[in-house]
């Protein structure tokens, strides 16, 4: 057991600052054991966003020492301790109160990608038939957790503030999980290519460093889908083709 | 008067996860106008944490299997103390609904010949599982809510309900408020479903997060529906028990569908020496022949680790406290040990059990497939709710609905692993379609504002009171003695005196302060959980206390047997005129000549 100093950011929309707290640290605690330790003894109305506390859910998405994590799930013993270990709220989101932001932006963007539509049933009972091969791919992008770290750390919506131009690595992964359905029969290439600007992502692979599901965003969905938006609109050749097909 | 937000709707849901989506699907599709108000953002419910998968009788792996096989395990796990109505739909339904997930997005693993693949599960006679790997909670809620948000219904996210609103009797909409501003919301609704999960935030250790703290079965039953069966709380044999901040989070019984076995200290697979006599028939009696189920063996009988959850809990139990435990009081969870079965077993570990391999990893330092899991009990489930009409999922409110695990009747004394995903989306799409005939069926509502007031009145007094205890300090001590007092393990001395502890508590609950203002503070929040969470505890207590002998999740140390003549009621409890709980004993729903038959040749 040892006594360890935080720094977490304490304010609303408005105003803001770091408080300093001290706490107790025992074997095996998470960041968010400690926020809770906290909060029931020395700060009742810290807000903190969680729920399973087990890295299934996405709830409680942070900056510890900088570096955009889930609180549950980054353990104590990982963090030098010999300086105060800061804790703040995801940058890219508008501010709630301390440590909970407004992520509504995110359930806004979900919307506007069309919905899954799957291909006339393979067999007279309604069900389908799709080997195991063909659906590993977009059952990685479905283990996302909604967490919005990759949101968070992605420089063209944290930096350049373009929430309304890109929709950020988490929906062109959604998008990529419908895409590679093979069941799935509409086509959002163009809606990639016009209203999600997926020609903004430049690939520096932020995204995938932060992801708690270690789900390969950018070779296995962003890639991909930059590839077949440049098939389908910028391929010369190919363009040239279509016309006198 | 209170100042608030009215929204207007012909079916208000209470409850995010798959139940109250599910519910909400359907309503909207009814054509009707639908409003769905969550304790947490859109997502994040406790389905998301399910991770075996959704029981459902398709025959896909094992072509023996029919509704009536479930049906009849459904009745055995639940020690025939199930509404047989329920498990009868539930047993009939599941396989539509697990298919409509499909036709809605859902990626579920595959058989060879590309169906959807069915695994082995805890009570279950053949593969019943639809999963995907050990995350099947998420690919259920993420599919909902994926299709959900295109069918036109308004989602209020991070709201608490505070109370219901009746008009006449009849239910009127719900009052409360929304956590980021602190601000009160009224939503009018001809007719409300009420699909908010479990309770376990009452006891100490539990799989349950914040959310959980009995609101959809305290807000019923004060505006006058019944509650059912509440002494039958689940205790999820595997649970973390190291190191002490994950103790309770779940360990998937998929880890013993997989082959994983339970072990004592000195190594001995313990769950054979205690296998109960209505099990013995289809029970593996040596560990060659339940090896050999999991790999789909179809002539081997399932090995004892995959007994029914009250069971393996109370056999994990006896052996820690008989000194045969674990080093942090718990035992061992070994899946390692199918290395010398299956080549590339490490990978196939990881593959089938990602989540698990990830969680023990990240949270206990340790490896699966190289070392056994230390594990224990946790409060998991409450298979006791409101209790609703079997084929509506009405309460006695008219115009209530209740599903998922807020309502009762589907599981008895104890519910099997993956019946509760199937649970949800079967009643949770029942209870929406019946919430929506009813609001067709009737006008609107009038809302009292006196009622409103009131309300509002007593929730804020928290935040005006100086000088009270505080509510962490209250909830923490209240989880203490439910776990200790009310537990896996129950004598009457004990639940006496949790009774009395808890009338205690009810007075210093209602003189607690929270500091702060109204914007997101969550120890207001806590503050208004805990009239829920002593409502609901005091309805486990007196339910458990009465029932006079073990069945199911409930173990009495005093009656340690069955009794025939305990085994034909059903728990009630009913808010009398002044406000006390009144409990009382109602004979068991009858069985048509049909169901009987199916239980008796399942017997064998």
């Amino acid at each position: 057991m040892s006594e360890v100093t935080f720094q977490i950011w304490r304010g609303d929309r408005n105003q803001g600052a770091f408080q300093e707290y001290k706490a107790e640290v025992t074997e095996g605690m998470v960041v968010l054991d400690v926020v809770h330790k906290i909060q029931a003894e020395q700060a009742n109305d810290m807000a903190v966003r969680w729920n399973c506390k087990a890295g299934k859910c996405g709830s409680c998405s942070a900056e510890i020492n900088g570096m955009p994590k889930l609180m549950c799930m980054t353990r104590m013993n990982t963090l030098p301790v010999d300086k105060p270990i800061v804790i703040e709220p995801m940058k890219t989101f508008p501010l709630i109160r301390d440590l909970v932001t407004d992520v509504s932006w995110n359930f806004e963007v979900k919307k506007t990608i069309k919905k899954f539509k799957p291909r006339k049933a393979d067999a007279p009972d309604g069900t389908w038939r799709v080997q195991q091969a063909d659906v590993d791919r977009p059952q990685e992008f479905r283990k996302c957790i909604e967490c919005f770290l990759c949101q968070d750390v992605c420089h063209v919506l944290r930096d350049h503030h373009m929430h309304s131009e890109f929709i950020g690595p988490r929906f062109l992964v959604y998008t990529a999980a419908l895409e590679m359905n093979p069941l799935d029969t509409e086509d959002r290439l163009k809606d990639l290519k016009d209203q999600h600007g997926i020609g903004l992502c430049n690939i520096t692979k932020c995204c995938t460093k932060v992801c708690p599901e270690h789900i390969t965003i950018t070779d296995n969905a962003i890639i991909p889908l930059k590839e077949r938006v440049v098939d389908e609109f910028f391929d010369p050749l190919g363009g040239l083709f279509k016309m006198f097909r | 008067m209170a100042e608030y937000k009215t929204f207007e709707y012909d079916v208000l849901v209470i409850g995010a996860g798959g139940a109250g989506l599910r519910a909400a699907i359907e309503a909207s599709s009814a054509g009707l106008k639908v409003g769905l108000v969550c304790k947490s953002l859109l997502g994040k419910a406790h389905t998301v944490m399910a991770e075996g998968g959704m029981a459902a009788s398709m025959g896909n792996v094992d072509d023996r299997d029919s509704w009536r096989v479930h049906f009849a395990d459904t009745m055995r796990g639940g020690q025939y103390l199930n509404n047989p109505r329920m498990a009868e739909l539930h047993a009939r339904e599941a396989g539509d609904r697990v298919r409509e997930l499909e036709a809605w997005g859902a990626v579920f693993d595959r058989t060879k010949d590309g169906k959807i693949l069915q695994r082995n599960f805890g009570g279950h006679r053949y593969p019943r599982l639809a999963h995907v790997g050990d995350r099947t909670g998420l690919e259920m809620i993420r599919t909902l809510q994926d299709h959900g948000i295109h069918t036109g219904m308004e989602v209020h996210m991070e709201c608490t309900v505070l109370d219901l609103l009746t008009d006449g009797g009849r239910i009127a909409g719900a009052f409360g408020y929304g956590r980021e501003l602190g601000r009160f919301m009224l939503w009018k609704a001809k007719a409300v479903v009420m699909a908010t999960g479990g309770v376990g935030r009452a006891f100490k250790i539990t799989s349950n997060s914040w959310e959980y703290t009995g609101d959809g079965q305290a807000l019923c039953y004060r505006a006058g529906a019944r509650l059912m069966d509440m002494e039958f709380v689940q205790f999820h044999p595997t649970g973390m028990v190291w190191p002490p901040s994950v103790r309770g989070i779940l360990v998937t019984e998929g880890v013993r569908g997989e082959g994983g076995v339970l072990r004592n200290k000195d190594g001995k697979r313990f769950m054979f020496d205690d296998i109960p006599d209505n099990y013995k028939p289809q029970t593996a009696d040596n560990e060659e022949e339940g090896w050999r189920y999991v790999t789909g063996d179809k002539n081997a009988r399932r090995p004892p680790e995959l007994l029914t959850r009250d069971h393996v809990a109370r056999c994990i139990n006896r052996e820690v406290r008989e000194g045969r435990g674990s080093p942090h009081g718990g035992v061992f969870l070994d899946i390692a040990w199918i290395k010398s079965k299956v080549p590339n077993g490490a990978e196939h570990i990881k593959r089938k059990l990602p989540s698990m391999y990830h969680q023990f990893k990240q949270l206990a330092d340790l490896d699966i497939t190289e070392t056994p899991m230390e594990i224990g009990p946790t409060t998991h489930y409450i298979m006791g709710g409101v209790k609703v009409d079997a084929d509506s999922q009405m309460t006695d409110v008219p115009g209530l609905f209740a599903a998922g695990e807020c309502a009762a009747g589907l599981h008895g004394a104890n519910r099997l692993g993956g019946n509760s995903l199937s649970d949800l989306v079967v009643f949770g799409m029942r209870a929406g379609a019946s919430a929506a005939a009813y609001a067709k069926a009737n006008g609107s509502v009038t809302v009292n504002a006196a009622q409103v007031d009131a309300i509002a009145a007593e929730a804020v007094a928290p935040l005006n009171r100086e000088g009270g205890p505080r509510p962490y300090d209250i909830q923490f001590e209240l989880q203490d003695f439910m776990q200790d007092l009310v537990g896996i393990v129950r004598v009457e001395k004990e639940m006496a005196l949790a009774i009395e502890k808890l009338q205690d508590m009810k007075k210093r609950a209602a003189g607690v302060s929270a500091g702060g203002n109204r914007e997101y503070n969550p120890g207001w929040h806590t503050a208004i959980d805990l009239r829920n969470l002593l409502t609901v505890s005091e309805a486990i207590a007196l339910s458990a206390i009465d029932r006079k002998e073990s069945r199911g999740a409930h173990f009495r140390d005093d009656y340690p047997e069955k009794s025939a003549e305990e085994g034909t009621y059903n728990h009630t409890i009913k808010r009398g005129a002044d406000g006390s709980m009144q409990l009382s004993r109602e004979p068991l729903p009858p069985m048509t000549d049909e169901m009987k038959q199916i239980i008796e040749e399942m017997k064998s």
